[in-house]
């Protein structure tokens, strides 16, 4: 086992090497394309780092976490929107004109799309197993429709944000500083997850995913156990729908689509449940992968689907999995 | 603001609940006896309505397209059932999720590939076009009403199948204890096959049905079948009753909440922001149904599990 989790490690310190180098090189190289393929793995890791706190950690198979994904997205796009057109956002207590500020941006797309998985949270995890999975895919169609029924901030047609936003120090236009702020992200999203997966919330979540009714016998709720962990889930993944936002510079109502949720669900499998780096490789597959096949087919989603399945049905694990050995000990 | 408008959208709620619940009775049957959760249903859906434009395109006829849309998702249905879901049911839902999920991209690329992106026509038959007179001078869509005489008929061919017939006491046995049942000398595995092959025609036959008043194109399996599984979880989940009295709420809902709630607001609103907080509300309007049955009833009307 030792051997496994040392491994394991190395594979992660290798990946997240990669992930300065590699940009660092195309920075030099002249290629800032692969930049902007690099930012959208890490802004997709981010959302599936997220989602792997309530998926990985808590066992709850969350099919609506684009939800969380586009109210991050709409957050920012509602702010920039009423910052550039001079319109202010309300007017009392005080006058807000709404903000092109990241730091802003990201506390708010945090704590409204945390808000919203608490409320979620709350009715879904009334339930459990696949009546989770169809309330959580339902609560996420209810904001695609409610977003484009939402004509004040473009309905169908969504809202584009002329100016990238700015970050105080930083020229966020220059896709590398651009980058290291969503790398940054990542990173302390990451560091989070690692610390709470060993804390005493961490611990007692993977009990009570694992054997509920002993968790109860020692007087913990583990349903409170899991509305926390899908709390700060959806709020992770928000803030990954607000750097998405503004990578595009756009934000409209595809961000809250199914398929994404799908997506993010399909990251975590592809790099392996429950393993720290799993969803940044899975982001990483993906992104690659999307850009390779659709060189190669229009209809390569076929094909993705058809690996996909094999992965399901046949490989088991993960590309951490096959890497760095057979599951964790304590799985 | 007429009576017979009324009268005129209560019937289209029921038309498209009798549809969704052709949709959410596969899907209901499917759980309760294989424990699986079938994403791809609204693939078979699509199905359904592919091979139904394609056979009335090619022969001129919507009756062989009815039947082709039947025979072509269930064969659909049985195909993937022995390839890729029977490795399923020992599986998480965690699983399941995602091969099903497999199973969408494959089926939607793949009819993209097959018949293009742009979307084929389903024409009304001769026969069921134009408007009836109904009592009380109402004037409705004969096809539309057709439509609600077939789905209630089909439901009331279900539950004597479930209710009255051999194949159905293996299929209720099944829910209730499938080791037994196999013990007892009944092939589980053609059962499983046979109960998926029906909740997959199920599918087609709805999507063909609707597929004459909307356009036959890639993608429209997945918001009905997102509306199937609110159904379900308003229903309960393995109940086909609560799957026909979760579909007609749901369809009667959605249909008068965008018709009436933006009248409703223009009673004490202004019109311009009465039509905005209609239509905002009426597109959550099942959802909030859906949340108000999880607080008062968290596994559904007629639902036993949790």
């Amino acid at each position: 086992m030792g051997g496994v989790m040392r491994r394991e490690l190395w594979v992660n310190a290798a990946l997240w090497l990669g992930l300065i180098c590699v940009p660092l090189w195309a920075h030099w190289a002249g290629e800032p394309f692969t930049i902007t393929l690099a930012t959208r793995a890490v802004i997709f890791a981010v959302a599936a780092v997220g989602l792997n706190i309530a998926l990985g950690l808590g066992g709850l198979v969350s099919l609506g976490h684009a939800a969380f994904f586009g109210i991050g997205g709409y957050a920012m796009g509602i702010l920039a929107f009423h910052a550039q057109n001079y319109q202010p956002l309300f007017e009392w207590p005080f006058v807000f004109e709404g903000s092109q500020s990241m730091p802003l941006i990201w506390v708010v797309a945090f704590a409204v799309s945390g808000l919203c998985a608490f409320v979620i949270g709350l009715l879904a995890l009334r339930t459990s197993g696949v009546y989770f999975i169809m309330i959580t895919l339902a609560f996420g169609q209810m904001f695609y429709f409610f977003s484009i029924s939402w004509a004040a901030y473009g309905g169908e047609d969504g809202m584009l944000i002329y100016v990238r936003n700015g970050f105080p120090g930083l020229n966020t236009l220059d896709p590398i500083q651009f980058y290291g702020l969503c790398f940054a992200v990542l990173s302390a999203a990451l560091l989070v997850q690692a610390r709470l997966a060993r804390s005493p919330f961490g611990l007692a979540l993977n009990a009570a995913r694992q054997v509920p009714e002993r968790v109860r016998a020692v007087g913990l709720d583990p349903v409170r156990l899991r509305l926390l962990a899908f709390t700060l889930s959806g709020a992770i993944t928000g803030l990954a729908g607000a750097l998405f936002a503004d990578l595009n510079r756009f934000v409209s109502p595809s961000m809250f689509s199914w398929q994404l949720s799908g997506e993010f669900i399909v990251f975590i499998i592809i790099g392996g449940t429950a393993r720290l780096f799993g969803p940044v490789v899975g982001a990483m597959v993906f992104v690659g992968l999307e850009h390779l096949l659709g060189g190669l087919s229009e209809y390569w989603h076929v094909w993705f689907g058809a690996l996909l399945l094999g992965i399901v049905l046949f490989g088991q694990g993960g590309v951490i999995g096959m890497i760095a050995g057979k599951a964790r000990a304590h799985d | 603001m007429t009576l017979s408008l009324v009268f005129e959208q209560i019937l289209n709620g029921l038309q498209s609940g009798i549809m969704l619940f052709l949709m959410a009775a596969g899907l209901t049957l499917i759980f309760g006896v294989m424990g699986l959760i079938n994403l791809a249903h609204g693939s078979l859906y699509m199905v359904g309505a592919f091979c139904a434009a394609a056979m009335a395109g090619w022969t001129g006829s919507f009756a062989l397209g009815l039947v082709a849309a039947l025979a072509g998702a269930a064969a659909a249905g049985a195909l993937i059932e022995l390839v890729v879901i029977r490795r399923l049911y020992a599986r998480d839902h965690l699983d399941q999720v995602l091969a099903t999920f497999a199973l969408i991209l494959i089926f939607s690329e793949g009819t993209r590939w097959v018949f293009g992106s742009f979307p084929l026509y389903l024409d009304v038959p001769e026969a069921l076009s134009g408007p009836v007179s109904l009592p009380g001078g109402i004037s409705y869509p004969l096809y539309r009403l057709a439509i609600i005489g077939v789905g209630l008929a089909v439901a009331a061919g279900l539950f004597w199948l479930i209710g009255q017939t051999r194949v159905g006491v293996r299929i209720r046995a099944g829910e209730n204890d499938r080791e037994m049942i196999a013990a007892l000398g009944v092939d589980i595995d053609r059962l499983y096959t046979f109960v998926f092959a029906l909740g997959a025609a199920l599918a087609g036959l709805a999507g063909a049905l609707v597929g004459a008043i909307q356009s036959v194109q890639v993608g429209m399996g997945e918001p009905v079948l997102i509306l199937a599984f609110v159904v379900i979880v308003i229903g309960g989940i393995g109940s086909i009753k609560g799957a026909l009295v979760g579909a007609l709420l749901v369809g009667l809902t959605e249909t008068l909440g965008s018709v009436f709630l933006p009248v409703f607001f223009k009673l004490f609103m202004a019109p311009a922001a009465a039509t905005q907080a209609g239509a905002s509300l009426s597109s959550m309007a099942i959802y909030i149904l859906m949340a108000g049955v999880l607080v008062w009833k968290p596994s559904g009307l007629f639902g036993s599990r949790g």
